[in-house]
């Protein structure tokens, strides 16, 4: 039992950086059709932003989570705007191979960049974790876990408040119409891609001090990513936000009572089940986003 | 004419030992040729079906460890002391239950994975493939995980009346290579020019349709998943014996991607496709390497990859046989009409 409230524990934490990394790719993936194999290197570029603000540029702990959003913002429009804005239109395969020669590119460039070395993060939180009953947990895996919820209603608001978020909404139910009611459809695009990728950098940002950091670390993130979207339904962030703590869970569990190398096909078999008994998810594709 | 150019490229290919000597290269091209035949295997899904799948190099993989795994032997406790145990066998019988058992993993990959169409087929391939990867590399006792299978016998053909040929030596492995490749080439234009090629390129241009004329969606498809299966399979199969060591890395992923710009830089749906593009993605590594280090090489990769994707969307030998003339006026027709169903149905 109390290993169980452990593992609870742990799927808090995992889950809600799961969920943001999920929130991301569904709206990608749900308004853009775009199956964005470069999500999980922005989720790598995010941990590296975080170590060179703490490390090389020596600065605080606190500002670089918001300087690796910005970034991941930044690159996500880039990538948008070069990419996928002239590939309107075409087959979903050529934008998704146009995708993974993004992703190869961009994480050979990581490592040329950095090295292979995995690189680990100060924090500024005490080494003591803090024990309630037979539970324990670091504090900074706690400010990750409210980093992240804080997120996620952030994203929320976003999308469900602001005048932006309307026009995305429009654009998944049917891009035609609301082009026609005057949405800039391609300027909405380029918000989605670079709002997910911010949420993708801001996930690897978040658990880059937890983990290590080096440039493969996204290649899992980006398949968890998809078992999370699959789990959800397409373009559903409610069921993104769910899904990331069922995976968490699957994975906590798997790795607890199962075989810890086990712990990352969790996600891959997730996606297998779902897909083979359920293909539209588990909260079924949102007619609408939010 | 198409047929005698084919033969012109064999007699080509078949030569080059003979003048080649250097080793580094004759090994480049050895495992390019493997690869060809894994390309050619994943055409056949990807140009043929339009079913992109991201875990081919399961298959391949699958075959490898089939193949190493009958010809060294195993001894795996199940439970208690009941343990499987397995003689080594000659490596040809390895080589034709690589086939056997990679063709039934496609099969199953098959009948499970094509109830689900587009995004949702590439995700669960790649899952499947990460899957057996993990597989791999956590069951110890039969893989020996990440220590690698080692000292994986070279295939062996019995000659009657001359004792056996040990096909050890590269100049060996690239006939072996060569001879798998032809008839890997021989079998998919068969296939792709039968009654069951016309069914694919009817469930890929229009399903609706397809399905109305009476065409078995599931039973087509998953025919196509067991050959080229099988194929890959194969493949993996030669590139154990060849090598002789294999580890759960043969399961990459960036092996997958390697076929797939093989496929769609030559020419996806096109039989030479996978052969050009095969030959120049498997050995411009060769001729990046004095000028850039690895990483740079894969900078390189990625940035052709999405270079002809906008250039030559529909891979180099469509693109250079429209130019020449020598495309079937209907075949350039179809395939338009094709991608602008594909893309009315990704907007719907």
């Amino acid at each position: 039992m109390d290993q169980l409230l452990q593992h609870v524990v742990n799927m808090l934490v995992l889950g809600g950086t799961y969920a943001l990394l999920g929130i991301g790719l569904t709206l990608i993936f749900g308004i853009m059709n775009v199956v964005n194999f470069t999500h999980g290197i922005l989720y790598t570029f995010g941990a590296y932003m975080m170590f060179i603000v703490v490390h090389q540029l020596g600065l605080n702990f606190f500002l670089a989570l918001p300087v690796a959003i910005v970034a991941g913002w930044l690159l996500g429009a880039v990538i948008e705007i070069t990419l996928l804005r002239p590939l309107r239109g075409a087959d979903i395969d050529t934008t998704m191979l146009v995708m993974i020669g993004a992703w190869i590119a961009m994480q050979s460039g990581a490592l040329w960049i950095w090295g292979g070395v995995a690189k680990s993060i100060d924090n500024p939180f005490p080494d003591a974790p803090l024990v309630i009953g037979p539970v324990s947990v670091s504090w900074l895996r706690l400010f990750v876990l409210f980093a992240a919820a804080l997120l996620i209603v952030l994203a929320y608001s976003l999308i469900n408040l602001t005048k932006l978020g309307k026009a995305m909404r429009a654009t998944f139910q049917d891009s035609d119409t609301a082009a026609l009611m005057g949405v800039n459809v391609s300027l909405i695009y380029t918000s989605t891609f670079a709002i997910g990728s911010s949420l993708a950098a801001a996930a690897g940002a978040l658990l880059g001090p937890v983990y290590v950091v080096f440039p493969q670390m996204g290649d899992l993130a980006a398949v968890k990513a998809f078992a999370i979207v699959i789990l959800g339904g397409l373009g559903n962030i409610t069921g993104a936000v769910i899904g990331g703590f069922i995976l968490a869970l699957a994975e906590e569990l798997g790795a607890g009572y199962v075989s810890s190398g086990y712990r990352d096909a969790m996600g891959f078999l997730i996606i297998i089940m779902v897909l083979i008994f359920k293909p539209t998810g588990l909260f079924a594709r949102a007619e609408r986003v939010g | 004419m198409k047929q005698i150019v084919a033969l012109l490229c064999l007699a080509f290919f078949a030569s080059v030992p003979m003048w080649l000597t250097d080793p580094y290269l004759l090994n480049a091209l050895i495992t390019t040729g493997i690869f060809i035949i894994g390309a050619m295997s994943l055409n056949l899904l990807l140009g043929f079906t339009g079913q992109l799948s991201l875990g081919h190099i399961a298959f391949f993989g699958i075959g490898a460890y089939v193949s190493a795994l009958t010809s060294l032997g195993f001894d795996v406790p199940i439970y208690g002391d009941f343990h499987i145990v397995h003689v080594p066998w000659p490596p040809i019988a390895g080589f034709f239950l690589a086939i056997l058992i990679s063709g039934f993993c496609g099969y199953l990959v098959g009948r499970l994975s094509f109830s689900v169409r587009g995004a949702y087929f590439v995700i669960v391939t790649i899952s499947f493939a990460e899957v057996v990867r993990l597989v791999a590399l956590n069951w110890v006792e039969l893989t020996q995980g990440p220590l690698a299978l080692t000292n994986i016998p070279s295939i062996t053909i019995g000659l009657p009346g001359l004792g056996y040929l040990v096909l050890k030596t590269k100049f060996h492995n690239y006939y072996l290579v060569l001879a798998v490749a032809a008839i890997s080439y021989f079998l998919i234009s068969r296939l792709v020019h039968s009654h069951y090629g016309r069914a694919m390129r009817g469930l890929m241009e229009n399903e609706t349709l397809a399905v109305a004329v009476g065409i078995d969606v599931t039973k087509t498809l998953t025919l196509a998943a067991v050959i080229s299966a099988g194929i890959a399979g194969a493949a993996g199969s030669l590139y154990a014996h060849y090598i002789r060591i294999i580890d759960p890395d043969v399961f990459a992923f960036i092996s997958t991607v390697t076929m797939v710009i093989m496929v769609v830089s030559g020419g996806k749906g096109s039989l030479a496709g996978p052969v050009v593009g095969g030959v120049i993605f498997g050995l411009l590594p060769v001729f990046l390497r004095p000028i850039m280090p690895p990483e740079a090489q894969w900078i390189t990769y990625g940035v052709v990859l999405i270079v002809i994707l906008f250039v030559m969307p529909r891979g180099i030998v469509p693109s250079l046989a429209a130019k020449l003339g020598l495309a079937r006026a209907g075949g350039t027709r179809r395939a338009s009409i094709a991608v602008s169903e594909r893309t009315a149905e990704e907007r719907a």
